[in-house]
């Protein structure tokens, strides 16, 4: 898995759980995965299709997504499945969405579906075959998870129109 | 907590505000700011056609719009309150901030982009912007006469 591919993910996750919760974040566990993703707690996915192709996973403890709400909407949040869920989710689209932004300036186009939610028990394999990078992110309001498995589809855009057209 | 001078209307009565996005979480974030401002929500909406409906019921002075929602994106939903109401001053705030669709929102009327995750001094220095881009309309003499940051 090329490091260029995932760097705009890692830079993104840092920046956004840092910016949201106004504290320092630090990355503190990085590590290969080639097993089907087990998630410690609710996991949000998002597929990517396009130049590049793959899925990405935010997983967080409920525990920590509700610490995380609760900051975010400057009072406490009551638990509940639904804002845990939400918390997850949006969390996961700003990550994403920064990442992208990041990647399409750089010239790759592709396609972000919605996240998918999932709290049950069977593992993430998601469409690749590729590896993935398991990242653990430690905030004030405790440890966040982040699992990327990307790969190249085509060239990019760039690349690709500037190759000439054979007769 | 940073605190901010409020942005008043000429009338100095509170900025309305429309706050649309499919996930709760993001208003209530969203609405925190808006009250740090010292504005009032005048509503709320999860997609775009319902933030259409609202905007009719409600005629905020300000929208603050996601991209990404059911039913109807923000960029179309921009599109069409634009139509019906030329001088509606609608703010984009999305995670995703390519190129593409900021010029996309801003082609079809929106009058600034804000990205995901929300910085409240990035917001309150759009709002002072997009309030203030009309002498005639709400904000900006209220707003700059009353600046006062700490």
């Amino acid at each position: 898995m090329r490091m260029e591919l995932i760097q705009p993910f890692i830079n993104a996750a840092d920046a956004v759980f840092a910016e949201s919760l106004q504290a320092p974040t630090k990355i503190v566990d990085l590590s290969m995965d080639e097993e089907t993703y087990r998630r410690k707690g609710v996991a949000a996915l998002i597929a990517i299709k396009g130049d590049i192709e793959g899925r990405i996973i935010l997983d967080l403890s409920p525990e920590v997504a509700i610490k995380i709400a609760s900051q975010l909407s400057g009072a406490e949040v009551p638990e509940s499945e639904q804002i845990v869920r939400e918390t997850v989710c949006e969390l996961a689209n700003m990550v994403i969405g920064n990442s992208v932004t990041l990647l399409n300036d750089q010239g790759f186009k592709f396609k972000v579906f919605p996240p998918e939610v999932h709290v049950n028990t069977e593992g993430l394999g998601g469409d690749t075959e590729t590896e993935a990078m398991v990242l653990c992110i430690e905030t004030p309001c405790g440890n966040a998870y982040l699992n990327i498995a990307m790969h190249y589809l085509h060239r990019r855009r760039k690349e690709r129109d500037a190759v000439p057209a054979l007769d | 907590m940073q605190q901010f001078a409020a942005l008043l209307r000429k009338d100095n009565k509170p900025v309305r505000y429309l706050v649309v996005d499919d996930s709760v979480f993001a208003r209530k974030n969203l609405i925190k700011m808006i009250e740090m401002f010292g504005g009032e929500v005048a509503g709320e909406a999860g997609d775009g056609l319902t933030a259409i409906a609202e905007y009719n019921r409600t005629k905020p002075d300000v929208v603050l719009m996601d991209i990404t929602m059911p039913q109807m994106e923000g960029i179309e939903a921009v599109e069409r309150i634009v139509r019906q109401h030329a001088d509606a001053r609608i703010v984009m705030v999305s995670s995703v901030g390519y190129q593409e669709n900021i010029l996309a929102a801003l082609q079809k009327g929106a009058k600034h982009f804000v990205q995901k995750p929300v910085k409240p001094e990035v917001l309150y220095e759009i709002l002072r912007y997009v309030l203030g881009d009309d002498p005639n309309a709400v904000g900006a003499p209220a707003v700059l006469a009353g600046e006062q940051r700490s």
